[in-house]
Parts: structure tokens; sequence; C-alpha cells
């Protein structure tokens, strides 16, 4: 359902995050109205539950873990993105490393990202996590924890903003979505 | 009493107690720091705990001071609250690497971490501590990071060998040398030589 003028709703404009989400609602609706059920592709699907479901651990490690708090508090409100925070590395699909990793964190980073069940995504929020950071000379920081986990995102600030923070998790999404496999 | 009263007071009181404790009192900022004798130090610290006039029950840090060029190196400084009184006073010491200091633990608890830390980023030794190891740096940390010796950027770092399956130490291999800037514009009297300058002193090839 596109205005004139406008061939594509604006959050579907190529290059924004949540590109390639837009649904025709009114489409589906009349479909779901006629037939009693919806037909689509299983890897839709997956897409569609995997996007709306990341389950981020909450890895606040410095003072970027403030930032990442308010990303769920009501104002920016996370979880209408369907993200809850998990405390359990177990249950969760993302890793938001937000903060300072050091030399003694590192080995208990790799452990607990070795715990989260497949597909997981890791988050690198804020100069430290990314590069060091403030830190990079010190003889006490991993200068990136891209040198301990794979990271997905790179959100840069000191510390980044919560709005910057929704934006890389909504990145992740449309990385996910343009992925668009089963297999990792 | 004003607290300079008190303070010079306490000066006075610890010069009496311990006449060979006690080698230098100093005023500065309306503080008193002591210098003393570090065998004395866990009687002065239980004098100033226990003596009902002064109370100072509160051991607030102990902390190390590196000066590479002095023969005994290190300064530790104890500092202490009384909360009876509104007053703090310092106490100052000397040790070397070698020399340990007598422990606090048996007259403040509180002094168990702090000397543990000590050591850890000073290696001050401290005698009669129950439990003298690492406290703050990484586990099988080798060296102490606040002496002045130490370099900024340490001698390992870490990263995950998808090989091993864990996390690995390596020599450190910067790939951009730490620059110190002096924030000094080249316009308003920088007077060293900045990158490239060095051509237009030498003669142009004729």
């Amino acid at each position: 359902m596109t205005t004139p003028g406008f061939p594509l709703p604006f959050y579907d404009t190529p290059g924004r995050p949540g590109a390639g989400a837009a649904v025709d609602f009114d489409g589906l609706n009349a479909q779901l109205a006629d037939k009693g059920f919806l037909v689509t592709s299983t890897e839709d699907v997956i897409n569609w539950a995997r996007t709306g479901s990341l389950m981020w651990m909450t890895f606040g490690l410095a003072c970027c873990a403030v930032e990442m708090i308010q990303v769920s508090m009501p104002r920016y409100d996370l979880e209408r993105f369907g993200t809850a925070p998990r405390a359990s590395p177990r249950q969760s699909d993302l890793m938001i490393v937000a903060g300072t990793l050091c030399n003694k964190m590192a080995p208990a980073l790799r452990k607990v990202y070795d715990q989260m069940p497949e597909p997981r995504y890791v988050i690198s929020m804020g100069s430290c996590a990314n590069g060091g950071g403030y830190y990079h000379y010190s003889y006490s920081v991993v200068r990136g924890c891209d040198r301990v986990v794979p990271v997905d995102v790179y959100i840069p600030g000191c510390p980044p903003s919560a709005e910057a923070l929704l934006y890389g998790i909504m990145l992740l999404q449309k990385k996910i979505r343009r992925t668009g496999t089963i297999e990792r | 009493m004003t607290n300079t009263v008190k303070l010079e007071a306490l000066a006075e009181a610890l010069k009496g107690a311990f006449p060979e404790g006690v080698t230098e009192t100093r005023f500065a900022l309306g503080e008193l720091t002591v210098m003393v004798d570090r065998a004395r130090i866990p009687a002065i610290a239980e004098f100033l705990r226990s003596d009902p006039a002064w109370r100072f029950t509160i051991l607030v840090d102990i902390c190390g001071v590196d000066y590479p060029e002095r023969a005994e190196r290190f300064d530790v400084v104890y500092h202490f609250l009384s909360m009876y009184q509104n007053l703090r006073v310092r106490l100052k010491t000397t040790t070397d690497a070698a020399t340990p200091v007598p422990s606090l633990v048996g007259v403040f608890p509180a002094a168990n971490w702090f000397e543990r830390e000590a050591y850890d980023l000073y290696g001050i030794l401290f005698e009669g501590h129950p439990d003298l190891r690492r406290i703050l740096t990484d586990y099988g940390f080798r060296g102490h990071p606040l002496r002045k010796d130490f370099p900024l950027t340490g001698f390992v770092e870490l990263r995950y060998d998808e090989e091993q399956k864990r996390v690995v130490y390596e020599p450190v291999k910067l790939p951009q040398e730490f620059r110190s800037f002096d924030f000094l514009s080249p316009w308003e009297g920088a007077d060293y030589l900045l990158p490239g300058d060095e051509k237009a002193t030498t003669a142009p090839k004729a």
C-alpha cells in the first residue's frame, strides 16, 4: 500500500536499517480473512523469528553498559523489537560487548560466548570494545574484542548513545534478514 | 580548637610517644604528613587507632609511590581518618623492592587488600601479611605495572587462538607506536623539529 509519488514507504528505502521489512499489511489481512491462513516460505518465517526475538545477553563491562541499560528503558524501549535481556548465555542469541575488555576478563568473555547456542551474534559497542579505544596502549586491555570473539556489528562512540546502539541492533536485524540462510 | 591546632598537637603527641619512630613532621595545605621509620609502622598505627585522645579508627588507604632515582625507591603512604576528631593524618615511610614493610593487617583488617594492591602494582613486600598475592592484574601476570620502569604497553597481548580453542598470550606487536601529543601549535613555539622540517635545514642539492 504505497502512496502515489512515494514508491516505497520510508522504512523500505534501500540502505536503511529495516529495509526489506516492509510488509503489505492490507494484502496479508485480506489473505488471512479470505483463507484463514497465510502462505510463505520457511526461510521468511525463520528470518522473521530470528530478527524478532533477539535475546541479548547483558555483557556490560564499563560505562557503555549504562547506555545499554538506557536502550531497554522506556524512552527507547528495545523490547518493542522483540528483544529481551537475558542473564544467561545459554538463553541468548546476541551478546552486546559494552565496555573495556581487560586481559583478565577475556577468557571469561570467550567462555561465555562459547556457551551461547547457534545462531549467535555479537555487537561490539563503543571504542574500547572496537579497538581498545582510550586504553589501546595499556598493558592490561585487549585491543578490540574481535581478537577474542567474532563481531557482527561495530558501534562507534565513547560511549555510543542509546540511539546508536538501537541503530546497531537494527543493522544487525538487517544483516540477519539479508543473509537469509538457515546455516550461519 | 581548629584542625591546624589539633594536628600540631597530634604531631607533638606522636613525637613524644615515638621519639625514634617519627623522623619528620610536615604541614602542607592544612594537612599533616608524618615521616616514620618503617619498623614502627604497626605500633604507630595502633597508637593512632587506640589512643582515646585521637581514635583514628578508619584506615582510608594504603598506596605506593615510585621514585626510581632514590636508593629506597618506594614510598608507602597510609591515610587515616578520625571520625571523632574530624581529622585526617598521613603516614609515609620508605622501602625498596627487597625490604619488607611490617603489615598492618593485625591492627587494621582493612589493610589486607590495600597491601595486596600495593604489592601487585609496585612489588612492595609486606611482612606478616596472611595472603600476599596479586589482586588486580591478570592471572599469571609478570611485573609490577605502576613502577616507573614498567613499559606502558606491557610485554604480552592476548588473542583467541582458533586452533588451540583458547586465549593465548603473545609478545606485544603494535602496528602504530604510542604517540605523545603536546598540543602545541607549530605557529606558537613548538621547539622541536616537525616531521618534514629536517629537509628545510639541509642545503638543496645543486
